[in-house]
């Protein structure tokens, strides 16, 4: 194994799991603190996912759900970025999945309720895995904001969801992205969960022009960060192993 | 001074109410897009070990169950070696080791077909007894909650986890109970007297 074992995660840059403004963390909540211990096997390893698994329309939500000839509707978009973990290097072969709402801000789910329309022609989901230097790119609709039950008027920001698995399980992360000059990301209290506005801002991809195809799709760039890993030239192990 | 120059970590959101439209897509009705979804089979024929099952439910600090709630496990083959990453060789071919389950939407329950994890050991190469790494998301978890299943018909007197841990009448929320032979139930209690441990490793 070339990795050795984690960096100490910051459980100060991350939420906390009690934050009453959510309001459904208040009984999701665990009350005592976690017990640490190092890391083992358990959270070195972790499974792999090879490309095998990919269908050909897997990182194309526009086209994935919808009927031979059609598309999605809304405003065409390309997510790209790299998987990258706190040392900077890129992660490869890394499963990363995405899911979200419509361009109208429902989701395709049996328990969702909100008026707005579901599109025949879009699922939600997606996935792919990380190139030789950890970077992916997906095509998809720009989500809508939506309505939630939490007080009496709140209002998700326009956010894809992503699932990152990265070299071993205790890297395991699951997030949300967020976009460019949304004013309600800082209306938010599921954003607002994150301590530091500065951790916030790493959540929020920026409109990248320069990617941008000509006449057909926006680009917006989104970097993950996972646990970082120390060298293991040092590490420190019992007698003969 | 210099910097260091190291990232942070991307921080952790929810996973919200329709996770399984990510990770579970067939289980919540969105077919045509995944054959399966990933980590519903965990052991072909053919796969080393015993066979088991091993059932739950995720519960709040009310005592109702999470209809919402997304778990996935992590653990080695019959021999106690993970399949991907581990050092020590190649694990059993008809074994993934991993595996990713959603509560029933109506009553929160989830069940799982696995075999019986092999010993692994810990860092300082004391074995620790069998276990299976879960990690729980869902709708208000701001961040996955990480814990450990032991086995009540292992010896788990001697294990360098369980050892560690101050509050000696928190260990029995690490062990499932036997229903019968090759079947477990592993209930994960997020808060109350009877909260399960939860980890930061
Ligand atoms: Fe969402």
């Amino acid at each position: 194994m070339s990795d050795g074992n984690y960096f100490t995660r910051d459980r100060s840059w991350h939420p906390p799991a009690y934050t009453p403004s959510y309001k459904t963390s208040v009984v999701r909540s665990p009350n005592k603190a976690l017990i640490s211990f190092p890391p083992t096997l358990s959270e070195q390893t972790g499974p792999v996912f090879g490309h095998n698994i990919l269908g050909e329309l897997d990182n194309d939500l526009i086209h994935n759900f919808a009927q031979p000839g059609e598309s999605a509707i809304g405003q065409r978009i390309i997510v790209h970025g790299r998987v990258l973990d706190e040392n900077g290097r890129g992660v490869p072969g890394a499963l990363v999945e995405f899911w979200q709402a419509n361009a109208g801000g429902r989701y395709r789910h049996k328990k969702e309720g909100y008026l707005a329309p579901l599109d025949p022609n879009f699922g939600g989901c997606g996935r792919t895995i990380t190139d030789a230097e950890g970077g992916y790119r997906f095509r998809t609709v720009k989500p809508g904001p939506y309505p939630w039950p939490n007080r009496q008027n709140d209002w998700r920001p326009a956010h894809i969801h992503f699932s990152i698995f990265g070299s071993g399980f205790g890297q395991r992360l699951i997030t949300q992205m967020y976009f460019e000059g949304d004013p309600l990301i800082w209306q938010c209290p599921i954003v607002d969960t994150i301590p530091s506005r500065e951790a916030i801002e790493t959540l929020i991809a920026p409109l990248d022009m320069a990617n941008t195809i000509p006449m057909d799709a926006r680009a917006y760039k989104f970097d993950i960060v996972l646990r970082g890993r120390r060298s293991t030239m040092f590490e420190n192990r019992p007698e003969g192993n | 001074m210099q910097k260091l120059n190291l990232l942070k970590e991307s921080p952790s959101q929810t996973a919200g109410p329709y996770v399984h439209i990510g990770c579970v897509p067939n289980f919540s009705g969105i077919h045509g897009v995944y054959p399966e979804d990933l980590g519903a089979v965990m052991r072909r024929e053919g796969a080393k070990g015993q066979p088991i099952t091993i059932k739950g439910a995720v519960w709040d600090g009310t005592g109702t169950p999470l209809k919402d709630a997304l778990v996935e496990v992590w653990q080695p083959d019959a021999d106690g070696i993970f399949t991907s990453g581990d050092p020590r060789g190649a694990g059993d071919p008809n074994f993934s080791g991993w595996g990713r389950f959603a509560g029933d939407y109506d009553t929160g329950e989830w069940a799982f077909e696995t075999v019986k994890p092999g010993p692994v050991p810990f860092p300082d190469g004391r074995m620790q007894a069998p276990n299976i790494t879960f990690w729980v998301v869902a709708r208000g978890i701001n961040i996955g909650l990480q814990t450990r299943m032991y086995f009540p018909d292992e010896d788990n007197s001697a294990d360098p986890v369980l050892g560690r841990m101050e509050h000696k009448n928190r260990v029995p929320t690490l062990i499932a109970q036997k229903e019968s032979e090759g079947v477990y139930r592993f209930d994960i209690r997020l808060q109350g007297h009877k909260e399960t441990v939860f980890f930061d490793v």
